[in-house]
């Protein structure tokens, strides 16, 4: 009987249920306890797709549109979809070379050869409307929408910033952006970022293998909307910065103006600048490594960035301090006496409105020693020791040295010497006023940055007070401006004094000898100093600082020429111009006006 | 006549016909929901969809399984010859007649409607399997009599290989089962199924893994045979003591082993010391699992030395495509892991029906095909996986039964050889998806999409569901 084999059904049945067994370990292993197939499933289907929001604008003080946004498209490519196709038409729609494309797609591949990823960026519209009628013949490729930044006029490429690709740090520190978005990089794009970059929006998609879209994810539950970027109106004069960027055409230097009253930033030019329309786009590139080539360094925010020694503007400051402290008084008058310190010829400084008038460097070098060396100690060198300090917590009010709240990112705070930066160069109690003599014309170690005088022009034209110089207006029309930018901060000398310090600077433009006579605009008062900026390296910097009209100032300005000599030769005129543009809508003198534009120094 | 019908009806078996149903059913609903796309509403009769032409098979299904059970069963006994006879013919025939599709040709096109005799082979072979081995003098002794069987057996699977189509081509060898139930040597099946499968843990698991794993095997063996425990904790100390010898010896000598070869040298190093303790205590029968255990150790260090260190690389790639493991063109273990992903999320309960996404939207090749299960894993989850596997479970043990209380030889191997088939086929295809075993492409009977396999599946079914009705009719 072949049955004596029966007993092997038992083997056969046992077989099926090991394998079963077997089975039904491993689908718990994948299904219940391994999480991982989950998550590749999620990859795998769910295709997330950013909607993104337009990039906040940027008005001028009067509502104008200076920076919106423009239609850009990048072209995308998800390499598992490419059949064989025409490279040469390709190549040409898209400004590539054969080569170029090749490694784009290679890197596409290496990336994902199921996902997207970016062939070519911010093709311009006419190109895309090239592409698009003939995209059917390319399958694997497609067009993505995105915004791109576009400019009323060339103007203020330094204050508005430009935009880049977001870097591994913001990628890291910021959960808002991811690979390849922009990011403002400088300028008012930096610093007001999270108000412009608005709120991306997210749309799931389910996607097949061939990434086909296959309809919505859970009926679009998880969806948001994009929210676009807040619109900024800043206080930037459009017409006035056109102006005197013209003004500052062929010239390095650098000019910032003010409204006293309110510490909104009028203009700031910086010279040689740039056309911001060039750093967007394709062009980005290679435009921004000319830039960087420049040996003039365009790019350079010198209105912020660059450190003069102040000039003989500082013997305004000196002047207030002094009469703050009782060293002198409204009729205290010195002897120019050229053995102290170098002076140029002039009638006799009587009082302090007087050698202000003629920029007396003697009459200052006194005054200076007076605020140095009050005369509490017997010993200079202490005595110098705790003057120093004093003084030196005088200039910090003004707003010169660190701390000048500025909306921008990088702003120098200049140089303000205090006993320790003494000790450390010269020992401790070895150095006294005769060591340091020279910051009392504003040279030495003193050292400032043009908006800085910008804002100690506006605290002149206020009598004693400023508001921290800033660009933002309004938000998203919300007029608002954040708190630190409507504080009064007064300074530590009391307004009576300024009455002084301003006659003296409306006498410096309007009276015979004084320095400042090129600044003279019919019909206006204005007010102003000159500074002139020793330079070891060559011809020295032409400085100017004023306020107009002199009851009810308007606006507060500084202009920096540099290499262009004497500040009322080339710095006054300038201002002049500026204010008369700003105060009137136009400028009547024309002579001035061509004299300065033919003026080129380099 | 009514009486003798009535009576026919009560003697079919009814809870293999329901589990069939409920395959045929629930496999229908996955391959629904694998053509299944939202917001386009799928007519159940539009012709160009998979799971219309489905419904279309499964009622001619439906209808063939009637006929089946209305053909006189002695039918199949006596024409057992002419049937192997055609399906031999058909197979010739579609070398030189039939299409290629996916590299294999396999396929008879008449219209736009397809055929794959392939499918239909396997009742030929199962009935030429059962009409061998029935004959009166039939021995698995006599050498004649086994080389006629395996030549019977195996010549469709040489045809099918002929049109590579390898992964329906090996199914025939489950017939073996068949032949060791009818009394083939246990140590041949034991040997070839030990051989195969140490050559398989070879090119998977590392050398280091699997030589312990071997020894380990081989002392629970023994100490099974002598139940002595003793005897296992005593061997495990031996290889332990070895490898740790070998440390210390391969530290004093400078001679840096790497973790294989230390494996490997430990357990060639106790097997004298075993074989002197055998001699000892005279014990002649552990002489053979040893010596089994040698001849493994044996194999695996060539396989894996001729694998790795003589094969050239193409050679190796070649193997692993054999094998399936690198069987996809879009890279190495594309398939398996989109499978595996797309059963994996499937979790507890499953995303719900219609509601998969990775079978739905092509992540996963052959879905409706092949890689079936994908669907159910995902859509239904631990729940439908393992109610699908507990299922198969049941219909097997059910055919073994069946095929056990049969009273002519005939019907008990028919049984058997169904059994065999569906056997093979749960155990390939589920196992190839949730990647216990290499993809090889054959379908999930009655869930695959596919006229060939469905009905071939069914007429094995129902006729042996006939033999067994009919059982009491016979003398045995």
């Amino acid at each position: 009987m072949r049955n004596q084999f029966s007993r092997r059904k038992y083997v056969l049945g046992g077989l099926v249920v090991i394998v079963a067994i077997v089975f039904l370990i491993k689908l718990v292993a994948i299904q219940l306890v391994n999480p991982r197939y989950k998550l590749s499933a999620n990859n795998n289907s769910r295709h997330r797709q950013i909607e993104y929001p337009a990039r906040g604008l940027f008005l001028d003080r009067h509502g104008k549109v200076i920076v919106f946004n423009q239609a850009a498209y990048d072209v995308m490519v998800i390499p598992k979809q490419i059949l064989p196709f025409d490279t040469t038409e390709l190549c040409s729609m898209l400004n590539l070379s054969v080569d170029e494309l090749k490694s784009g797609i290679v890197s596409a591949r290496k990336y994902s050869p199921y996902q997207p990823s970016v062939l070519v960026r911010q093709l311009s519209a006419i190109d895309y409307a090239r592409f698009q009628e003939k995209l059917f013949k390319y399958p694997g490729f497609y067009v993505q929408g995105r915004a791109q930044r576009a400019y009323q006029s060339d103007i203020a490429p330094h204050v508005l910033g430009y935009l880049g690709e977001v870097g591994v740090q913001d990628l890291r520190g910021d959960k808002h952006y991811s690979t390849g978005d922009y990011i403002g990089i400088s300028g008012l794009e930096k610093q007001y970022e999270n108000l412009l970059r608005g709120k991306k929006g997210i749309r799931y998609f389910l996607v097949d293998v061939h990434h086909q879209r296959q309809g919505s994810y859970e009926e679009g539950r998880f969806d948001t909307l994009p929210e676009p970027g807040k619109n900024i109106q800043i206080s930037l004069d459009a017409q006035l910065q056109k102006y005197g960027e013209s003004l500052m055409n062929g010239k390095r230097g650098s000019i910032v103006a003010i409204e006293p009253s309110s510490g909104e930033i009028l203009a700031m030019i910086s010279s040689p600048d740039y056309d911001p329309g060039i750093l967007v786009g394709r062009e980005r590139t290679p435009s921004f490594n000319k830039l960087k080539k420049d040996s003039l360094d365009p790019m350079f925010n010198r209105a912020t960035m660059s450190r003069y020694a102040p000039g003989s503007i500082f013997k305004i400051v000196q002047a207030l301090i002094a009469l703050e402290q009782g060293a002198i008084n409204e009729n205290t008058g010195f002897e120019c006496n050229k053995n102290l310190i170098g002076c140029h010829n002039h009638p006799e400084a009587t009082n302090v409105k007087k050698a202000i008038q003629y920029s007396c460097n003697p009459y200052f070098f006194q005054v200076y020693k007076r605020i140095i060396q009050p005369g509490i100690y017997s010993n200079i060198f202490r005595d110098s020791e705790a003057g120093i300090e004093v003084w030196r917590e005088h200039v910090l009010s003004f707003g010169l040295g660190s701390g000048l709240l500025v909306d921008l990112p990088n702003v120098n705070g200049g140089f303000i010497p205090d006993a320790e930066f003494y000790d450390r160069w010269y020992g401790r109690r070895r150095w006294a006023f005769s060591t340091i003599y020279s910051n009392s014309n504003g040279q030495g170690e003193v050292e400032s940055v043009p908006i800085q005088i910008a804002n100690l022009a506006a605290i002149i034209a206020n009598r004693g007070f400023y508001i921290s110089p800033h660009f933002i207006k309004a938000i998203d029309g919300d007029i608002t401006t954040p708190e630190e930018y409507t504080q009064i901060k007064q300074t530590t000398v009391s307004p009576k004094y300024f009455d002084i310090v301003v006659e003296a600077m409306h006498d410096v433009v309007w009276e015979p000898f004084g320095t400042g006579r090129r600044a003279r605009i019919p019909g206006i008062d204005i007010c102003g100093k000159t500074g002139t900026v020793q330079n070891v390296h060559g011809e020295d910097h032409s400085g100017f600082f004023a306020f107009a009209p002199k009851n009810n100032p308007k606006i507060a300005l500084a202009v920096y020429v540099e290499n262009a000599g004497g500040g009322g030769e080339w710095a006054a005129p300038i201002a002049s111009l500026l204010i008369e543009e700003y105060l009137t809508g136009e400028v009547l003198q024309i002579e001035k006006e061509n004299r300065i534009l033919d003026f080129n120094l380099y | 006549m009514a009486d003798f019908r009535k009576n026919f009806l009560a003697r079919v078996d009814w809870i293999t016909v329901i589990i069939y149903l409920v395959f045929i059913a629930f496999g229908w609903l996955n391959i629904y929901a694998t053509n299944y796309q939202e917001g386009q509403e799928l007519g159940l009769f539009s012709m160009l969809s998979r799971h219309s032409k489905q419904f279309v098979y499964i009622l001619a299904a439906l209808i063939l399984a009637i006929v089946v059970l209305i053909i006189d069963s002695k039918f199949w006994v006596l024409f057992a010859y002419p049937v192997y006879g055609v399906v031999v013919f058909f197979l010739v025939l579609v070398l030189f007649l039939g299409r290629e599709i996916n590299g294999a040709t396999s396929w008879f096109f008449i219209g736009s409607f397809s055929i794959q005799p392939s499918e239909f082979a396997k009742i030929g072979a199962v009935l030429i399997v059962a009409k061998i081995l029935s004959q009166f003098n039939f021995s698995v002794h006599n050498w004649r009599n086994m080389t006629l069987l395996f030549g019977a057996m195996l010549l469709p699977s040489v045809l099918i290989l002929l049109q590579n189509d390898t992964g329906s081509a090996i199914v025939y060898f489950a017939l073996i089962l068949v032949v060791f139930r009818e009394g083939l040597n246990e140590t041949f099946l034991i040997f070839g199924v030990i051989g195969i499968f140490l050559f398989l843990m070879t090119l998977l698991i590392p050398f280091s893994v699997l030589v312990p794993l071997v020894s380990l095997s081989a002392l629970i063996i023994v100490s099974l045979k002598e139940a002595s425990f003793r005897v296992l904790l005593f061997g495990a100390l031996i290889q332990v003591l070895m490898f740790v010898a070998l440390i210390g010896v391969s530290l004093l000598g400078n001679l840096e082993l790497n973790a294989e070869q230390l494996v490997g040298f430990a357990a060639i190093a106790s097997l004298p010391v075993y074989l002197w303790i055998i001699w000892q205590k005279r014990l002649r029968s552990l002489f053979v699992i040893l010596s089994v255990w040698a001849v493994s150790l044996l194999l695996i260090a060539s396989v894996d030395y001729l694998f790795n260190e003589v094969m050239e690389d193409h050679q190796r790639s070649r193997i692993n495509q054999i094998l399936g493991f690198e069987s996809d063109p879009l890279g190495r273990g594309y398939n398996l892991n989109q499978s595996k992903i797309a059963i994996g999320s499937g979790g507890l309960t499953g995303k719900g029906f219609l509601k998969g996404t990775q079978t739905r939207f092509n992540f996963v090749p052959e879905q409706t095909t092949d890689f079936i299960y994908c669907t159910v894993g995902e859509e239904w989850g631990f729940a439908g996986s393992s109610f699908v596997i507990l299922v198969f479970v049941g219909f097997l043990l059910r055919l073994l039964y069946l095929a056990e209380r049969q009273r002519s030889v005939f019907s008990r191997v028919f049984g058997y050889g169904v059994f065999s088939i569906f056997f093979f086929h749960f155990f390939i295809n589920i196992g190839m998806t949730i990647g216990l075993v290499p993809v090889i492409g054959i379908p999930l009977p009655f869930f695959s999409y596919g006229g060939s396999s469905l009905w071939s599946f069914t007429f094995l079914l129902f006729i042996f569901l006939h033999l067994d009705t009919d059982r009491f009719d016979v003398v045995a």
